[in-house]
């Protein structure tokens, strides 16, 4: 039967090549590479937003209860206020700089 | 309740109230919780009736429920790896909680309780919670270098150390504010196009009522926008508990 599994390999191929041609197949895509969140301005815009405001919150509630506990009325709350500030800039830059690539290459870095 | 004189009332929305009359009362249970029920039942009755035929070719109630898993499922995996099956359930949870309280939110007369920063709160505090035990699940002690990126200069370690810590607990904090502020924002818009409507048709009579026309017209384009919304900010949540998850499991 030769003739038969040549004739069944030749269907895969020109049904592959149809199913190619129509788009139905999804790509093969590169794993990690894609942006999982949907990308559009003004969401990006929402979300650096909540991201450096929520940082910096959570510095201004740890510098104040620090201060509360301690007495040590303005320090801790400078303090934090700085590090939530850039804290928050940290997220922002975790959100838009370059991602760092996903689980395949692991090499160098834990 | 919307427009006395010239004022609008665009918060007593989110007022908790009692449900289920006078028994609901004496035990505090809230508006909200009838939602969260109903929501649960929701959930729960689609997976059920829907996967009870097992048809090699679905039905439609089927293919929504087939669908709704592989969806979260492929998340999981994708975001999170092989090891994302372990947390398939939670945040399946999760995602059909979030979608189904968005999304019952747009009924009228039905209670948002995603619009409750309460309870998103809590839903985040749970994700950061399950994500730091996670951490520490697979990596014992070695969880804390996540605080200290490798090769950084030993002299920056009180500088960087506090920031990354604040950059994590930060976490819960955004996670939960972005989906309280969407919806809370969307309800209130609605809100106040409506409150236009009732304002313009009792001060300017038959005019008013052509120009109510105006307000009723975005409220409709709004609905729109806010069933999208409500799908994304359930998957954002979904997808952002996957990305810490992929991160206490591998630590980068």
């Amino acid at each position: 039967m030769p003739e038969d599994e040549q004739d069944e390999a030749s269907f895969e191929r020109r049904l592959a090549a149809a199913r190619e041609r129509h788009g139905l197949d999804a790509k093969p895509k590169a794993a990690g590479k894609d942006d999982p969140l949907p990308f559009n301005p003004f969401a990006l815009m929402f979300r650096v937003g909540v991201e450096l405001v929520s940082a910096l919150a959570v510095g201004v509630a740890i510098g104040y209860g620090l201060d509360h506990w301690l007495g040590t009325q303005p320090l801790f709350l400078a303090l934090f206020v700085v590090l939530g500030g850039a804290a928050g800039v940290l997220n922002v830059w975790r959100l838009v700089g370059p991602r760092p690539e996903r689980d395949p290459p692991k090499a160098g870095r834990k | 309740m919307a427009a006395e004189g010239s004022s609008i009332d665009a918060l007593s929305q989110f007022r908790l109230g009692h449900g289920l009359g006078e028994v609901g009362r004496s035990v505090n249970f809230t508006n909200a919780n009838e939602i969260m029920l109903l929501a649960a039942a929701l959930i729960l009755g689609l997976l059920y009736l829907g996967m009870r035929e097992r048809a090699m070719v679905p039905g439609r109630l089927q293919a929504l429920a087939e669908t709704f898993y592989d969806f979260v499922y492929n998340m999981c995996i994708d975001q999170i790896g092989e090891e994302g099956k372990k947390f398939f359930p939670f945040v399946f949870t999760l995602f059909s909680f979030i979608l189904f309280g968005n999304l019952l939110g747009l009924f009228p007369y039905f209670f948002t309780y995603t619009s409750h920063l309460a309870v998103t709160g809590a839903l985040a505090l749970l994700v950061i919670v399950l994500v730091t035990v996670v951490a520490l699940r697979y990596h014992g002690l070695h969880f804390f270098t996540y605080f200290f990126p490798a090769g950084a200069p030993k002299l920056l370690a009180p500088l960087i150390i506090p920031i990354e810590i604040l950059s994590y607990l930060s976490r819960p904090v955004s996670l939960s504010i972005r989906l309280f502020a969407n919806m809370t924002a969307g309800h209130v818009m609605f809100e106040v196009f409506a409150s236009f409507m009732i304002m313009l048709a009792t001060a300017l009579g038959v005019i008013g009522y052509v120009m109510a026309l105006g307000p009723l017209v975005l409220n409709v384009a709004l609905m729109g926008f806010e069933l999208l919304v409500a799908f994304l900010q359930a998957y954002v949540f979904a997808i952002l508990t996957c990305i810490y998850l992929h991160d206490a499991v591998h630590l980068h």
